[in-house]
Formats: C-alpha cells, sequence, structure tokens
C-alpha cells in the first residue's frame, strides 16, 4: 500500500468514526436536555406536557404534607405568583425546607400536578439555585436582601 | 499586621515572575546567558514569597483571626483545628493561592530535577511557567485578595461549609491541584519547544516523567472526590456528571491521549505536532476547569462562593495562553517533519485512533458541560442536560478505544503481520467471551448482556496486556531473568492498563447490580432487602465540637449472624444550621453496604435509604493500579540513568577547581 492510500484509508476511517459519534451524541444531546420553567411560565401553558424538564421556586410555607405510611410527599412551589403542587416519592435532600428555593426534574401530570423524579437543593443555606433565582425575579418578587443571597 | 505582609509577599511574587518569564525567554532568543542564568532563582525566589504568603494566610486560621474577611467568612473557633488548616482552601481566594503555591512548587521542581536540560530550554519552560504564573497572581491581587480586612471585626467566623469538614476534603483539592497546575509543565515544554522552532523529540522525553507525574496526580484526585461524593453526600452515587467533576475530568481524558502520544513521539519520532498541540488542550482545559469552578456560571454542588467578574477574568486569561500557544503552534507546526513511517497495521495506528477517541470523549463531555452556559448566555432560555446524555455517549466512545488498546498492545511498532495477530487474538478474543459470557450467566439474574459486555471488555484488555509480557519472555530461557530486564515502564503500563480493567469491572457492576431501597423505620423495625436484614437498634442523640447529631445504630444479619453494625449519623452544624448525611457504610472487596439517614418523620420514624453496591470498591482500586502504572513509568531507569550520569559529571567538574 502507498503511502497515500495510507493517509487516505487513515483519514476516512477517522472521518467514519466522528460522524458516527456526532450522530450519537446528538441524538442523545437532544434526547437529555432538559428545559427550566418558572411556576409562571408552567401556568401560561409553555411548560412541554410529555417531555420532562425542571422546575422551580419556593417551597411554600406549609404546603409540605406527608404520606403517614410511606415516603410520598406533596408541596407547593411558588414563583410568589404563581403555585404548582409537586409530588415526589423519596427522601428529600438535607437543605430541603420550606421557604428555601429547590429545583426539582420531573414532568407535568394532566392534572397539572408535577410529578418529580428527583429534587435538588443547593448545600449552602444562602444559595439560591440561579435559576429560581432567575424565576423570581422576573415575577418581580426578589428583594434586595435575597438578591445579596444570589451574588455570593 | 501580619496579613498586610501576606499580602505584599504576593506583590515580591509578582515581581518575581516577572523577571523569571521576560529575562529567560528573551535571553534564550537572544543567546544572554546572563539573562537565561535568571531564571532558576527567580523561580525559587518566587516560591518562596508565594510560600510566605500561604504560610502567614495558614496562620491567620489557625490563630483565628477574624480581622481578615476570607477568614471570618470560612472558619469559626469551635471548627477543630485540622479543618481550620483546610479551610484555608475551602473557598475562591484560598484555593487560588493554592493554585499559585503548586504551580511555583511545580515550577522549583522543574528548576531542581532538570540539570541535563540545554540552558536556553530550560529557561524558556521556566519562563512559560513565569507567565502562568503573572496571569493568576495578578488574578489574586485585582480580584480576589485573601488577605482583605474587615471592620468591625465579627466576634466569631461563620464557619466552614459543613460539606467541606471531613478527612476526604482535606487532602482532595490538593491532590486534584497538583494534577491540573502540573499539566503547566507539559505546557511549559511544549511552548519551549516551538518557541525554539526545532521539534525535534528531545522534548518529548524530556517532558514525559513531568506529565506522567501530572496525570498521576490528577487519577488520584478525581478518584479521592470520587469516593468523598460517595460517602459524604449521602446518596451512594459515585459520579453525577457535575460539571465540576467533568471539569476535571476532561484534562485527565486528554492528558491520557497526551501520555501516550509522548510516548509514541520519543520512540518513534511521530504525531509531533499532535503531541504538541494536546499538551496545550491539556492545559487549556485545567484553565477551563478553574474557570468552571470558580467563576459561579454552574449550577454544581461545588458552587459554594462565587463570583461573575472573576469568571471573566479567567475567560480572559484562558483567551490569552490559548490563543498565544495556537497562533504560536499555528507559525511553527507545518515545518515540522514527522519522522518514522509506519503502516496501517501498527501500534501507531491503534495509538493515534485512541488519540481521537479520547479527544472525541473530551469533546461529548465538554458540549454538555458549557451547552447550558452558551444557551444561557445568549439568553435563550435556561436548560441543562441530564446525566443519561453523558452514559448514553460516553460507553459507545469507550467500546472501540477498548478494542483499540488490545490491539494497540500487541502488535508490533512500525508494522505488524495481519495472519499472525490474528492467531494470537482469536483465543484470547475467545477466552475473554467464554469466560466473560459464563460469570455473566452464572452470577447476574438481569441486565446480563451489559455486565457480559463489561466483564468481557475487562477481560480482554487484562488478557491481551498479560499476553504481550508473555510474548516477551516465551522465547528466552530463563523466563524470570528476561522478566526483570523488562524496563519499568512496560510493567507500569501493564499495571495501568489492568486497573482500567478494574475500574470497568467496578463501573458496570455497580451500576448494572446496584440495589436500593428508601424506607421508613423506627426503633426495633427490621427489613428484608437484597438478603440481608437490617434491625433499627437504636437511635440516639450525639455532640461533636459544633454539630449535634442523631445517630442510628442499624445491625446487618445475614443468615442468622450478625455481619455489621452500621453508624449513620444526621448532624446539624449549629454556626450555619446546616444537616448533613454521615452514610454508614461497611466496605468490602466484592460490595459495600452502605445506609444513610434520610429525614426524622411523625412518630419517631424516619426515612431510611439503604443500598446494596457490589464491586463499587473497584472503581478506586482500578483508579489507584492506574496511578501505580503511572508512577512505575516515571521510575523508569531511562530517565533516571541519565540524571546520575550528569551528576557524575558535575561531581567530578566540581572535584577540579
Amino acid at each position: 500500500m502507498t503511502s497515500r492510500k495510507k493517509r487516505i484509508l487513515i483519514v476516512s476511517f477517522i472521518l467514519i468514526g466522528i460522524s458516527i459519534a456526532a450522530t450519537l451524541i446528538l441524538t442523545a444531546f437532544e434526547e437529555n436536555l432538559m428545559y427550566f420553567y418558572s411556576p409562571t411560565e408552567i401556568a401560561n401553558g409553555e411548560a412541554p406536557k410529555v417531555r420532562a424538564f425542571r422546575i422551580g421556586g419556593l417551597v411554600l410555607t406549609n404546603s409540605v404534607k406527608r404520606n403517614p405510611n410511606d415516603l410520598k410527599v406533596t408541596f407547593v412551589l411558588t414563583d410568589t405568583v404563581n403555585e404548582i403542587k409537586v409530588i415526589y416519592d423519596g427522601i428529600l435532600p438535607d437543605l430541603f425546607r420550606e421557604g428555601q428555593g429547590i429545583v426539582a426534574n420531573g414532568k407535568m401530570k394532566p392534572d397539572n400536578v408535577f410529578v418529580a423524579d428527583e429534587v435538588l437543593a443547593k448545600h449552602d443555606e444562602n444559595y439560591m439555585p440561579p435559576e429560581v433565582a432567575k424565576a423570581l425575579e422576573d415575577a418581580g418578587a426578589l428583594n434586595p436582601y435575597q438578591e445579596n443571597k444570589v451574588a455570593k | 499586621m501580619i496579613a498586610e505582609l501576606g499580602h505584599f509577599s504576593l506583590v515580591l511574587a509578582l515581581a518575581m515572575a516577572i523577571i523569571q518569564s521576560t529575562f529567560p525567554i528573551m535571553g534564550a532568543a537572544m543567546g544572554n546567558l546572563t539573562y537565561m542564568s535568571l531564571a532558576r532563582p527567580a523561580a525559587r525566589l518566587q516560591f518562596l514569597f508565594v510560600s510566605i504568603s500561604f504560610g502567614i494566610l495558614v496562620y491567620s486560621f489557625l490563630i483565628n483571626d477574624f480581622s481578615i474577611s476570607y477568614v471570618a467568612n470560612n472558619s469559626n473557633t469551635l471548627l477543630p483545628w485540622i479543618y481550620r488548616f483546610s479551610a484555608v482552601w475551602g473557598a475562591h481566594e484560598g484555593s487560588l493561592l493554592l493554585w499559585i503555591l503548586i504551580l511555583s512548587i511545580w515550577t522549583i521542581a522543574v528548576t531542581y530535577f532538570s540539570h541535563r536540560l540545554p540552558e536556553y530550554f530550560l529557561s524558556r519552560v521556566i519562563g512559560v511557567m513565569g507567565l502562568v504564573s503573572i496571569g493568576f497572581l495578578l488574578f489574586m491581587l485585582f480580584t480576589s485578595n485573601p488577605f482583605e480586612r474587615i471592620f468591625p471585626i465579627p466576634l466569631d467566623g461563620a464557619d466552614l461549609n459543613p460539606l467541606l469538614q471531613d478527612p476526604g476534603l482535606i487532602i482532595h483539592p490538593p491532590i486534584l491541584y497538583m494534577g491540573y497546575v502540573g499539566f503547566s509543565v507539559a505546557f511549559g515544554f511544549a511552548i519551549a519547544a516551538l518557541l525554539g522552532g526545532n521539534l525535534d523529540t528531545t522534548w518529548a522525553r524530556w517532558s514525559r516523567p513531568w506529565t506522567l507525574l501530572a496525570w498521576i496526580f490528577l487519577t488520584i484526585g478525581i478518584a479521592l472526590g470520587s469516593w468523598w461524593a460517595y460517602y459524604e453526600l449521602g446518596w451512594g452515587g459515585w459520579w453525577f456528571w457535575d460539571p465540576v467533576e467533568n471539569a476535571s475530568f476532561m484534562p485527565w481524558l486528554i492528558g491520557t491521549a497526551l501520555i501516550h502520544s509522548l510516548a509514541a513521539t520519543d520512540k518513534r519520532e511521530i504525531f509531533k505536532n499532535w503531541t504538541i498541540l494536546l499538551a496545550i488542550c491539556a492545559f487549556a482545559l485545567s484553565l477551563l476547569g478553574t474557570f468552571l469552578v470558580r467563576s459561579g456560571v454552574i449550577t454544581s454542588v461545588h458552587a459554594f462562593a462565587t463570583d461573575p467578574t472573576r469568571g471573566i477574568f479567567i475567560l480572559a486569561l484562558l483567551a490569552i495562553f490559548v490563543g498565544g500557544s495556537l497562533v504560536l503552534y499555528a507559525f511553527r507546526a507545518p515545518s515540522t517533519k514527522s519522522g518514522g513511517k509506519f503502516k496501517l497495521l501498527s501500534r501507531e495506528t491503534f495509538l493515534l485512533f485512541n488519540s481521537i477517541l479520547f479527544l472525541v470523549a473530551m469533546l461529548t463531555v465538554l458540549l454538555g458541560t458549557i451547552y447550558p452556559l452558551i444557551i444561557e448566555a445568549l439568553n435563550l432560555g435556561k436548560l441543562s442536560v441530564g446525566a443519561p446524555y453523558f452514559n448514553a455517549v460516553f460507553v459507545p466512545i469507550m467500546a472501540p478505544l477498548i478494542i483499540f488498546l488490545g490491539l494497540g498492545v500487541l502488535t508490533k511498532w512500525k508494522q505488524d503481520d495481519f495472519s499472525l495477530l490474528l492467531k494470537q487474538l482469536r483465543n484470547l478474543l475467545i477466552a475473554s467471551l467464554f469466560i466473560g459470557i459464563s460469570i455473566g450467566l452464572i452470577f447476574f439474574e438481569n441486565n446480563q448482556l451489559k455486565s457480559i459486555a463489561g466483564i468481557v471488555a475487562a477481560l480482554w484488555i487484562s488478557t491481551t496486556s498479560l499476553y504481550s509480557l508473555f510474548v516477551k519472555i516465551k522465547n528466552k530461557k530463563n523466563k524470570l531473568a528476561a522478566m526483570r530486564i523488562i524496563s519499568r515502564s512496560f510493567y507500569g503500563m501493564l499495571v495501568a492498563h489492568i486497573g482500567f480493567a478494574v475500574c470497568i469491572v467496578g463501573i458496570t457492576i455497580t451500576s448494572q447490580h446496584s440495589v436500593d431501597i428508601h424506607q421508613r423505620m423506627k426503633i426495633g423495625d427490621v427489613i428484608e432487602f437484597s438478603n440481608y436484614q437490617f434491625h433499627l437498634k437504636d437511635l440516639k442523640a450525639v455532640s461533636g465540637p459544633n454539630y449535634e447529631a442523631t445517630e442510628a445504630i442499624v445491625d446487618v444479619i445475614k443468615n442468622e449472624s450478625l455481619i455489621t453494625t452500621l453508624r449513620s449519623q444526621k448532624r446539624t452544624y449549629t454556626v450555619r444550621n446546616m444537616p448533613m448525611t454521615e452514610a454508614g457504610i461497611d466496605a468490602g472487596f466484592t460490595r459495600d453496604i452502605y445506609m444513610a439517614l434520610g429525614e426524622p418523620l411523625d412518630n419517631e420514624s424516619w426515612s431510611v435509604r439503604l443500598y446494596h453496591k457490589p464491586f463499587v470498591r473497584w472503581i478506586w482500586l482500578g483508579a489507584i493500579l492506574m496511578a501505580i502504572g503511572g508512577l512505575l513509568a516515571v521510575l523508569d531507569k531511562r530517565y533516571r540513568l541519565r540524571i546520575l550520569k550528569k551528576k557524575i559529571i558535575t561531581i567530578n567538574n566540581e572535584a577540579i577547581p
């Protein structure tokens, strides 16, 4: 084999490899993008009906209710304008508290309840997830005190 | 007063860094020996000043000097002294100082262990590392002074984030930084070679042990981080594809490609430009990692204290270093001639393929990590890329890589005979498949296909590696003697590849066969789970130096005999009023039993997580083996012999007055 042929062969191997990889990557990428929606955006009907997405807001005070026999829990997330009910079956993170900003991954059910697969709270009591801060800001609810916390 | 001294010491370090970079690089260009001779003393003085500054910050933490804002924000009188010490790098400013300290440690290591380097080359290496140092010292002095005072002086500090109050976090950041920053040495060598314009292969030989060392530290650092997340976060996970984990993983992927590519450049005078590019890329990714962790642009468990203006500064640094070196590369690279020729069926080909696969793997991780940032920066909405993306993409990229690894290990340099190779490989492949499938069918009831794939991959890597040792000694009479003269770097390769195989087994079995339940429990409850009985014996209050905790005591019983007693705590750190989970883990060679307290529920019961995680230790064991392999290669005689020879020469020279 001449070195020219060899080079062509190597380059074509690499190109084929890269195109397979690219197809694979972009398909997986598209499937796993999780968009973020605030309670207001969900109330406006902007959130997807079938696809999973992320939601964030403050946990409404006195809204956390647990089942007595298992680990099912429901709570209400708010951006101070709109609210959304969330159901979760599992153990909530250490920093999950009423009044705290949290983010949840999951899907909307037709009865307008968000079923969460995962609930995330940040590991710092002063820290607000940036998505939640943005959602609150958009809803006009972020006071300077909280803004300070976000900047931290 | 002493804090101002620390700050002043940093300014002096900056002055030294400027001397360290300007004069030696100019001297090397002009052939001025006096200028070049400034490289070593300037680097050593810079190290001295950075150390003084670092020492002062440590001292301020140990004596609880809360007049320093950084100390007040990250420490507390109740904090045990060892955590006051590690709190030095618990947040942004201090960890940046650690970064610079480690950079100057690497630099003086180069000044001490590179006697055999020509003066002009060493000057350039040290000069380039000085440039990096200037960038980071400026960054520190302008945006992140750790010695800033606050007034009024608080009575007590705000405490270190409880998540960081853990032995794993004392060593994880310094080791990881040793890895990150260590690539600046490889970068320095690459740029020095480009500046010199003579891209012969000697630079590759010189930079190999340094690059290997950095890679070893990075490997251990990442493994430590994974281990820490496993026992500290209480979710039983060992890798989350979190942006900060990715930030350390990307330089590792490129670093792995780099150490292999360097070997090829050193031995066969090929891939010269490609190796240079990988060295630049590895360092760029280290900078990007620093940017991702410290800029506050990402949502991550690591994003403790962050500030966007700092991010812009690091991004500018990144642009200058990467842009500058790529321009230099564009000028110099085309004139390089590749030395060795090789056929399609040769070790070179497989090395090249795997180099590219590592690059592709890095790019997929990069895409998933920074795409959300770009979208957000362009105001196109907020989104995140889920962990399934990384899993879905990474495994298919690793599959050909593993196949090529086995092929590459057995193929000769330059060219090989296809039929001969096939004969060797056929038996190894059949053996791997047979054993792998048998194990999969006998031991696992579900997810058999994936388990078999992982085990076959691991067997393929180990059998081909061991067979390559066998090939070396099979025609020798005295096999033991033959094994003794084989180079350490060969054994290093063997051990590292087997470590990779061990890691694959761990990852496969843990991810396919871990089981967990989340359950309510109160005292006296017994849960049957994964052939074990978990008996919650007691819940009691305990208190530590700076926390109050509830401790659960759980007996684990199998076949009516007590296996172990797990203790898991839910702590509340009093200063920040922050809860933390301490998991109870019974570690074993083939399985971990893992328990974590969830949250207190009504009528005295708690939510509890229980995990059975088979082979999870193998993941970190594999990483340790990889690091040992790297160390064996560093200790190869071919590097040491030259130093020794050189020493004898210098001693002789000194003997003659």
